[in-house]
């Protein structure tokens, strides 16, 4: 049997029936790095030792008879922008090349103490910032589907190692697509859950009012059981809200009898690609054949949400990003005469250009004379998007999209047209600029490669959007198909 | 009469009483081993995130409410964006649109005249690290201050010279320290004061360029920079030249001010909300719960000393100028002691002490029960009010009560009548030609005679009791 090819909630079940133990199942999934990484490139540290020493102390616990979490044991992929005690977190930037965090995230000690065995860091864009892995410092990830194109990002990485089965589950961060994206173009399931839900605590910012973690898995029941484990109020972090986390496994139930969705048409203009808008279609009919109803309804502000996002998180980056000088941490540039000069240097050797870009824009928006007319204006777009999403929740319970205007793209195809990358993340964007949460789901193939559909819901309603999926994916079998590699 | 006004706004920083950082649950303490109270917080490691402390938002509240403030019902924190090796994040965290304080005053007195100061704003903000140079092309850096809450009072440009500059900054010292919210220390950096100066031609509206002024680390200091900068301004435009905008350091030593740095250009900060801290409401309930918390401020409390202790005013004035001097005053009188005594004894014995030490009340060894305990002695006539004195300063010196001082040096005061008689008796032997001038009506001779006794018993008589027995002896003699 090739465990790695199954997903948590099944190696669960054996392990708790004693077939096999977290050793099998980590030492498989190992195996399966060493096989596919070399043509995948999904992670930037492989901690193989240590995850056979925690998949031995699950084991020791298990036999013991202690009562364990659905995720003990289960090997997991982490975002390398998200800092993890004693191990590299690089943030695929060559300015943290060689940071070691004294301390982990609030997501890595729940998962931790849940007994979720980390086998790596995934590759990324480089802090995060861009769509498709290809920003990293290091080297892009491909997508197991094809090789030759990209696994979407920024949480490339993630996304490709569950599709790649190098993963059981994977941690992804999501600014502003940044699961969803490559959820879809890697064909699996990816959640932004609603902001304030899991904490930041440890992530690496880029754009603190945006970010959030979450789970990228085989399938919507595992994503239901990683959220159980990070969602929930931190006081480490004031922006968590504390509201009760609900039993997530709870609303895994195959029924949307009655169930309102709205289908936005802003979400299919834009430039997206007949064939994706046909699936999503397809998709929409089977939740109806189910007992769902839904309804084309528009939401005009959508047109600006594209430029709302790239004033606010440049922004908030160029604030965030101001700490990597050199001094304590990071790369410091080996030709510093004076403080300035180390300050410039390191900057300008540690960062890649599109973070350079990104930098630079948001300190433009943020300055004294240019503020009102841009980082203000862009404010007050927020909150015209949140009223429209409001506005739309009153009538229905889920709204349905593309997650991406179209299938993976070629590496290097878009890489010297910034603004064609970054129309990739016109359906997904606004649903950060809500705060509320979104899945994304294969519905669909076009040239052999997955088609996201997304599911956006009420700000701390998981359960409704979790409800959809998981009766889409019971009454569908694209869950099923696994890349060949 | 110059021709000039000064036209001066103080901005003052207090370092907060806390007993943990602004945004983390490091240790605030003062000095103690380089980066020892640090956290990836504090340190601004990546990922970390800030956690306002509730203490510091409760005592800025409390500080704008006893300035007389308004309190803002929705208060922001903003990111303050520069880069600078003392700054982990290359930002302060920072208040900007929304001050917890806003518009308030405090009233003072400036040679017999009073003025009212107004306050701008009352913010909190997070202190930076501290720049250690040492010499050659390295600096090293302290983050132990890094993230310590900071208390930021602005004034407007409401002070005139260098006596009110003063008085508004003794003043805020006092109501500070009776809120218990800073500790008053100057000298120790832990309350600072930079004040905006420049003039202009009297009866004119138009501000002239300002300088702020740093490193005045004492009333003094505060009193004699501004007077210098007023005075350096002056003979600038004389001369025919214009002021240039720059922040000047204080010399001490030199009772000069010498070029900091030059800003002619407004700094850019690019403020923006913090998007890592959520807003802060304050409800009336809030603020009246915080109201209720206030102690009795100096101003109130100086006219109850008035009233109450029936002392000076000016004595009030100077009882109340800080908390542990107020605290000292009141805890003696609660012991019996006689106000007016205790009011005199703090007002010149002690302060003539402290001030010789250059130590601050809250060090010094003599305790308000110490105070009580001696007046009680002097009361009972146990003894003398001039040995008192002796007595005292052995108290400062070594912070032992009064009765053990005068048990192991034997001064005990004599007043048993028995013990005394011959002292007296020998003193009336041997000075014949006094005691004839005394019966002749020669009044002052007789203090020398009681002179003469105290002398016999080493000061320890008691000036009441030699003085009637002296007098029973002397009428016999006369007999």
């Amino acid at each position: 049997m090739d465990l790695y090819k199954l997903t948590a909630h099944e190696l669960e079940a054996l392990m708790k029936a004693g077939t096999v133990n977290s050793r099998d199942v980590t030492q498989s999934v190992l195996d399966r790095i060493s096989s596919v990484e070399s043509q995948v490139s999904a992670y930037l540290t492989v901690t193989g030792e240590i995850a056979m020493d925690s998949a031995a102390a699950i084991d020791e616990r298990r036999s013991r008879g202690e009562e364990l979490s659905p995720l003990a044991g289960i090997p997991i992929g982490i975002k390398d922008n998200i800092c993890t005690e004693g191990t590299r977190t690089t943030c695929a930037s060559k300015i943290l090349h060689n940071f070691i965090p004294p301390y982990s995230a609030t997501v890595a000690r729940r998962l931790s103490d849940a007994g979720a065995v980390m086998l790596g860091k995934t590759n990324l864009d480089e802090f995060a910032m861009g769509s498709s892995t290809e920003n990293s410092a290091f080297y892009p990830t491909h997508n197991p589907w094809n090789l030759t194109k990209v696994p979407g990002g920024s949480s490339g990485g993630s996304a490709a190692a569950v599709a790649a089965d190098e993963a059981v589950i994977a941690l992804g961060s999501d600014t502003g697509g940044s699961i969803r994206q490559p959820a879809s173009f890697c064909g699996v399931v990816g959640m932004k859950p609603t902001y304030g839900r899991v904490s930041r605590y440890g992530l690496v910012a880029f754009a603190s009012s945006l970010d959030q973690i979450g789970p990228l898995s085989k399938d919507v029941t595992d994503c239901a059981t990683m959220l159980q484990v990070i969602c929930g109020k931190d006081p480490q972090d004031s922006t968590s809200v504390d509201i009760p986390v609900p039993n997530f496994s709870l609303a895994l139930k195959n029924d949307v009898q009655g169930l309102k969705i709205g289908v936005p048409k802003e979400f299919f203009a834009q430039g997206v690609r007949p064939e994706i808008c046909e699936s999503v279609w397809k998709a929409l009919d089977v939740l109806k054949s189910l007992g769902a109803e839904y309804r084309e309804i528009s939401m005009p502000v959508m047109e600006y949400t594209l430029p709302t996002y790239y004033i606010l998180a440049p922004s908030e980056a160029s604030s965030n990003l101001a700490r990597y000088d050199g001094v304590r941490y990071g790369l410091r540039s080996k030709h510093s005469p004076d403080v300035l000069k180390m300050f410039m240097r390191s900057r300008n050797e540690g960062f890649g250009d599109e973070v350079k870009q990104r930098i630079m824009i948001g300190t433009y928006a943020l300055s004294a004379g240019y503020y009102d007319a841009y980082y203000a204006k862009a404010q007050k777009v927020r909150s015209l998007v949140r009223q429209a999403y409001d506005e739309a929740f009153k009538e229905f319970d889920v709204l349905i999209s593309p997650t991406s205007p179209s299938v993976a793209f070629g590496i290097g195809e878009k890489s010297d047209d910034p603004f064609q990358m970054k129309l990739a993340d016109v359906c997904t964007i606004p649903v950060n600029l809500a705060g509320i949460p979104a899945l994304s789901m294969t519905c669909g193939y076009h040239d052999g490669l997955p088609i996201g559909l997304q599911i956006m819901g009420r700000s701390f309603d998981e359960e409704t959007v979790l409800r959809t999926a998981y009766t889409y994916e019971r009454n569908t079998e694209h869950h099923r198909n696994r890349p060949v590699l | 009469m110059s021709e000039y006004e000064a036209v001066i706004g103080m901005e003052v920083h207090a370092e907060l009483l806390t007993e943990s950082k602004m945004f983390c649950g490091c240790k605030v303490d003062f000095g103690g081993e380089p980066n020892t109270r640090t956290c990836p917080v504090c340190l601004g490691l990546p990922g970390s995130l800030p956690v306002p402390n509730r203490k510091a938002v409760e005592y800025v509240m409390r500080t704008a409410l006893a300035l007389n403030c308004s309190i803002s019902e929705r208060s922001l924190f903003h990111r303050k964006n520069y880069f600078y090796p003392d700054l982990p994040k290359n930002y302060q965290i920072s208040q900007y649109d929304n001050p917890i304080g806003h518009d308030g005053w405090i009233d003072i007195v400036v040679n017999g005249e009073g003025k009212r100061i107004r306050i701008r704003r009352v913010h909190l903000e997070e202190d930076t690290g501290k720049l250690i140079h040492c010499g050659g092309h390295e600096s090293l850096v302290d983050y132990n201050r890094s993230g310590v809450p900071l208390m930021e009072i602005v004034t407007e440009a409401d002070i005139r010279n260098a006596d009110e500059a003063r008085e508004y900054l003794v003043k805020l010292r006092a109501i500070l320290t009776f809120l218990g919210v800073n500790d008053g220390k100057m000298e120790e950096g832990s309350l600072r004061c930079e004040p905006n100066i420049s003039i202009r031609v009297k009866g004119t509206e138009k501000f002239g360029t300002k300088t702020e002024l740093k490193n005045l680390n004492s009333f003094r200091a505060v009193y004699r920079g501004v007077d210098y900068e007023i005075e350096r301004q002056e003979k600038v435009l004389k001369a025919g030249d214009r002021v240039i905008q720059q922040t000047r350091r204080w010399d001490d030593n030199k009772g000069i001010t010498t070029a900091m740095r030059t800003k002619e250009v407004e700094q850019e900060y690019r403020y923006f909300a913090d998007p890592d801290l959520i807003p802060m409401y304050f409800s009336p309930e809030s603020i009246e719960e915080q109201s209720r918390q206030l102690p009795e401020l100096p101003d109130v409390k100086r006219m109850r000393f008035e009233s109450q202790y029936d002392i000076p005013s000016y004595d009030a004035e100077v009882l109340t100028s800080s908390k542990p001097y107020a605290e000292f005053f009141e805890n003696a009188v609660k012991l019996g002691a006689d106000a007016k005594s205790v009011s005199n004894w703090m007002m010149g014995d002690l302060m003539r002490l402290l001030n010789a030490a250059a130590i601050d009340i809250s060090e010094c060894k003599v305790t308000p029960v110490g105070l009580a305990g001696l007046l009680k002695l002097i009361d009972s006539g146990t003894i003398s009010g001039k040995i008192a004195k002796s007595v005292f300063d052995e108290m400062f010196e070594s912070g032992k009560s009064a009765d053990e001082i005068i048990r192991e040096q034997g001064i005990v005061q004599i007043s048993d009548e028995a013990e005394l008689y011959p002292a007296v008796d020998q003193v009336i032997a041997e000075n014949p030609t006094i005691v004839a001038d005394f019966l002749g009506g020669k009044e002052k001779s007789f203090g020398f005679l009681v002179g003469q006794v105290m002398r016999y018993t080493k000061g320890r008589g008691n000036p009441q009791v030699v003085n009637k027995l002296l007098r029973e002896r002397l009428a016999k003699v006369a007999e």
